[in-house]
């Protein structure tokens, strides 16, 4: 039988604060361990949560970004569980109000198609601690640090038909909550974590399947894999006649698996209900209006405006607007560049500069060439003070930092000759010197004529201006 | 001495006939000498209090002293006191040292009262006859075979016997007002939200509000002073200017209409109990005032309204106490489930057990609605009840307690009829008002009966008012059980 795949996604994000959801402690990452969990984290008695304003208004600004509803009113309430890690015995979390309501994000698929996928809700949390079970020996330590860091949950509708939209969504996710900086959502510090409900059902079918739930994953390819893993589990199953049972599972990445966790760990009744010690948060016309204020232009908007404005092709346009930084990098270099266009501009961004900075493991915002340096050195291809070629040497000396564009031409010599006099004597010179490949040349085998523009320039080393120096070979050989 | 108010005590260390060292040092020696009967006390800070009446001393000496400095109180030992033990009466927290104070603590600090030590109460508040304690019961002073109320039957006790002058309470369903009604003196429960609950250790978050335990309604206005305000680390304490509670003590009150709902005035009420209110009435009458009959229909509906909420909200706050990172915890856990197992059975008494497990049913899926949801809507009736009876009348008049103290052990086997004795206080919880009790007769045998007086939100002022024109033509308030009356 045919199977279609049904995947939900949760993703928790972890916003971009200085302190805590329900405390002052700052939610920096790396400290030493407890040092960052003040007696409101470690859920002393009597102590309460005081709500983080600035929490509420990243959530607000995630949920304009995917146009979303966001309700005038929301409520915190209480999961109540035991962990170690959780020191209140209860994880304040959002259950039937929360801060975002439904919304939906748009991802591009690799064949150049468009798929909305429904953002059923996000809502804000705390974070719990972290159990570690490596360090001592026969006991377990428990680090607060990251307790009480704001998360931003955010549960789509199971829209998602294959791994391959599956990943597009978590990047297309993963680019925006970065683009309109309320998260960092570095993958490697849990920052932005993933738990996947994945079904099958008849191709045609309705209804349905019953689904298993991957929990906290924090790689795209742990999840591509752990996905795969999963369709050929339940397809399996299913052929033979076999049902897959609603649990909970986890992916271990050294066996390639997915395997379901203890059901002591996930046989929870969670008791929810509204904490008491926290008002309903009203979120007034105004303040949602500030903080449409403050979103940045979105990298769909973006990548269409480039394309636009810019007549760059739908590759460069993505690539320009994947990341804020690129963007900005590009449109800053494109400001300075003179007469070159944002074609040219578009092609050294995603050519030289990713490249070198790709070598050295560097993004845009500290790029050893500034955007502005770029668009100079590009400018002075553009007037023809020196030729692309030359441009790539003098790139490399910008790169090592012996100066700007302008100073390494000089220095170096390297201004182009444009000189018709000059560049002609070097061409007679070429040609009586070559009698062999010239004779050739007539008798019919064009492709030397490349050979020819090869030895002007290197007789000129490189600074002879290309065009003049094919128009004068084009017209003393006589085509 | 011991027998003055706030006021009288002030009024001593600022015209400097006592210093607060001196004073400090009575009551101290009166705890000495008086507690091992009571048992009001969990600590005494003997050499904390020393220290903070000296500085006292010395504030006063050079003119910088409040109205407050150098009064030597007591607090229930639910609000946490930075560096001193906060047991809230439980063996779970018998070894925390609170790290850091509780707002109203801090506050008292800040204003130079000094304290002599953390009062006894039931476990985590949870209680109306003290017996829950992990310390033991506290005896009601005017007769030792009985209970002093609860859950702050530890500050009333205190108050009663004169070991302290004025105390803290906290009143989830009544813990403030039914042992200050059982033992003579004067109890305030504030609005909802008035009195920050940060550091005071949460039994029913949406209930629990501190208050000023004392002799008189005067003194009681004097330290809700200190004790009101809007906090900003307790999102549910409301930022409302806090009126000056003395200043309006001495309003005539001419023309008041005072409220009696006729569902407290309903049968099973004890015959010294309705003697008592009815004579208040009089008084009241004599004052100026008039009385309305009003209706609170839902009444009948509070108490089990308020044993849904009180419990679910408990089974939540208690959560923490895992022995994990602070409290009792278990000798030699086989693993986690053990350790968790055994340190909450171990630590926790049977009412506070009882009260999880009444608080974990009710939230648990497939029986929330029925009981969590449907409670939280009795709440909304009873706070319309008394939003409708406010349109007519200005504070309203109540019993305290169905009789007054009973035997110690009389209703330990049987936790309806306990829970029934906060018949007439649950619903001011439920509702968020202001209820103070005030001493207002004796029984037959000689022990004390309240009666309520219920304002309307905010209306701190009013009530104390009431009851201020009340103390001025009566002295129960006065009165103190002669046993512990030797010496000065």
């Amino acid at each position: 039988m045919e199977w279609e795949t049904v995947i939900g996604l949760e993703v928790h994000t972890q916003l971009a604060t200085q302190s805590k959801i329900f405390s002052g402690a700052s939610t920096h990452f790396g400290a030493e361990p407890n040092t960052q969990a003040c007696t409101i984290d470690l859920g002393m008695p009597g102590v309460l949560p005081v709500l983080n304003a600035e929490a509420v208004k990243l959530a607000v600004k995630f949920g304009l970004s995917i146009n979303a509803e966001v309700p005038s009113r929301s409520v915190f309430a209480r999961k109540n569980y035991f962990y170690p890690d959780l020191p209140k015995g209860y994880q304040i979390s959002q259950f039937e109000l929360p801060i975002v309501s439904t919304g939906h994000l748009d991802i591009m698929l690799e064949d150049g198609s468009k798929k909305r996928i429904g953002v059923t809700r996000a809502h804000l949390e705390e974070d719990a601690g972290k159990s570690l079970h490596e360090e001592l020996k026969g006991a377990s330590c428990v680090d607060l640090n990251r307790a009480g860091t704001p998360l931003l949950e955010i549960v789509s509708e199971p829209d998602m038909r294959s791994i391959e939209e599956a990943i597009a969504y978590l990047k297309t996710l993963h680019q925006l909550v970065r683009y309109i900086g309320i998260s960092d959502a570095n993958m490697q510090e849990g920052s932005f974590r993933c738990d996947v409900n994945i079904s099958l059902r008849p191709k045609g079918e309705e209804k349905l399947g019953t689904r298993a739930e991957i929990k906290n994953m924090n790689s795209f390819r742990f999840i591509e894999r752990a996905l795969a893993f999963e369709i050929d589990r339940q397809a399996e199953i299913l052929e033979n006649g076999g049902t897959v049972h609603q649990e909970t599972r986890q992916y271990d990445a050294d066996k390639d698996i997915t395997r379901p966790m203890r059901s002591k760990e996930e046989a929870h009744d969670y008791r929810y209900f509204p904490d008491p010690d926290l008002l309903p948060v009203e979120v007034t016309k105004d303040f949602i209006e500030n903080v449409r204020k403050s979103l940045p232009e979105l990298p769909w908007e973006k990548r269409e405006r480039f394309k636009k404005e810019y007549q760059l092709s739908d590759y460069d346009a993505n690539f320009l607007a994947t990341q804020i930084q690129t963007a900005d990098y590009f449109e800053a270099a494109i400001k300075s560049a003179g007469g070159a266009s944002p074609k040219i501009v578009a092609n050294w961004v995603a050519g030289e500069v990713s490249a070198g900075l790709n070598k050295v493991e560097k993004d845009f915002t500290d790029c050893p060439v500034s955007a502005d340096a770029l668009g100079q050195l590009l400018a002075r291809v553009a007037d023809s003070t020196i030729s692309n070629n030359i441009a790539k040497q003098v790139f490399e000396a910008m790169w090592k930092g012996e100066g700007s564009a302008d100073e390494i031409i000089e220095k170096k010599g390297l201004k182009q000759i444009t000189d018709t006099g000059a560049i002609e004597s070097m061409v007679d010179e070429v040609i009586a010197a070559n009698p062999q490949q010239l004779e050739q040349y007539r008798a019919g085998k064009d492709k030397l004529f490349g050979y020819f523009v090869g030895q002007v320039m290197k007789a000129t080393k490189g600074k002879a201006n290309p065009e003049q120096v094919n128009a004068l070979l084009k017209k003393k050989l006589g085509n | 001495m011991h027998d003055k108010t706030l006021a009288e005590l002030s009024a001593a260390l600022h015209g400097k006939t006592i210093s607060s060292v001196e004073l400090t040092q009575h009551y101290l020696d009166r705890i000495k000498k008086y507690d091992n009967d009571i048992n009001a006390f969990i600590t005494v800070t003997e050499e904390h209090a020393l220290k903070q009446a000296a500085d006292a001393d010395k504030a006063i000496a050079s003119g910088k002293a409040g109205p407050l400095t150098g009064i030597p109180i007591a607090e229930k030992d639910i609000f946490c006191t930075q560096g001193i033990k906060t047991s809230c009466g439980s063996k779970m927290l018998d070894n925390f040292i609170a790290p850091y104070n509780a707002t109203v603590s801090e506050n008292f600090n800040q204003n130079g009262l000094v304290l002599l030590g953390k009062t006894n109460m039931d476990e985590f508040a949870m209680g109306s006859s003290n017996e829950t304690s992990y310390y033991g019961p506290v005896k009601n002073p005017w007769d030792l075979a009985r209970i002093p109320g609860g859950s702050s039957g530890g500050s009333a006790a205190a108050v009663a016997a004169r070991l302290a002058p004025a105390t803290t309470g906290t009143d989830t369903g009544g813990s403030i007002r039914q042992p200050a009604a059982l033992t003579g003196i004067t109890g305030l429960k504030p609005t909802y939200g008035r009195v920050s609950r940060y550091g005071m250790i949460a039994f029913a978050s949406s209930l629990d509000q501190g208050g000023p335990m004392t002799q008189t309604a005067e003194d009681a206005a004097m330290l809700l002073q200190y004790m009101a305000g809007h906090d900003p680390k307790d999102s549910t304490s409301i930022d409302k200017e806090v009126p000056d509670y003395s200043a309006t003590l001495n309003d005539n009150i001419q023309g008041l209409k005072i409220g009696l709902p006729e569902e407290y005035f309903q049968g099973g009420l004890d015959a010294d109990v309705e003697k008592t209110v009815q004579a208040a009435i009089k008084t009241f009458e004599s004052l100026g005032a008039t009385m309305v009959s009003i209706k609170l229909p839902h009444t009948d509906l509070a108490t089990s309204a308020y044993y849904v909420i009180a419990p679910a909200e408990c089974s939540s706050n208690l959560a923490r106490y895992d022995g994990i990172r602070f409290g009792h915890r278990c000798e030699n856990p086989k693993d986690l489930e053990d350790l968790y197992k055994r340190s909450r059975s171990e630590g926790f008494g049977e009412e506070v057990k009882r009260r999880i497990l009444i608080g974990t049913y009710a939230l648990s899926s497939g029986y929330y609605d029925a009981y969590y949801i449907k409670a939280q809507r009795v709440r909304r009736l009873i706070r319309d009840d008394f939003k409708a009876a406010f349109q007519n009348v200005d504070v309203i008049l109540t019993p305290v307690t169905p009789t007054p103290a009973f035997k110690l052990g009389e209703k330990t086997t049987d936790p309806i009829s306990m829970y029934l004795s906060d018949i007439f206080t649950i619903a001011t919880n439920l509702a968020g008002l202001p209820g103070i009790s005030i001493p207002a007769g004796f029984s037959s045998s000689q022990l004390p009966i309240g009666v309520q007086l219920i304002g309307d939100l905010f209306a701190e002022s009013k009530i104390l008012n009431v009851a201020h024109q009340y103390q001025k033509v009566t002295d129960w308030h006065r009165q103190s059980p002669t046993q512990f009356n030797g010496g000065e």
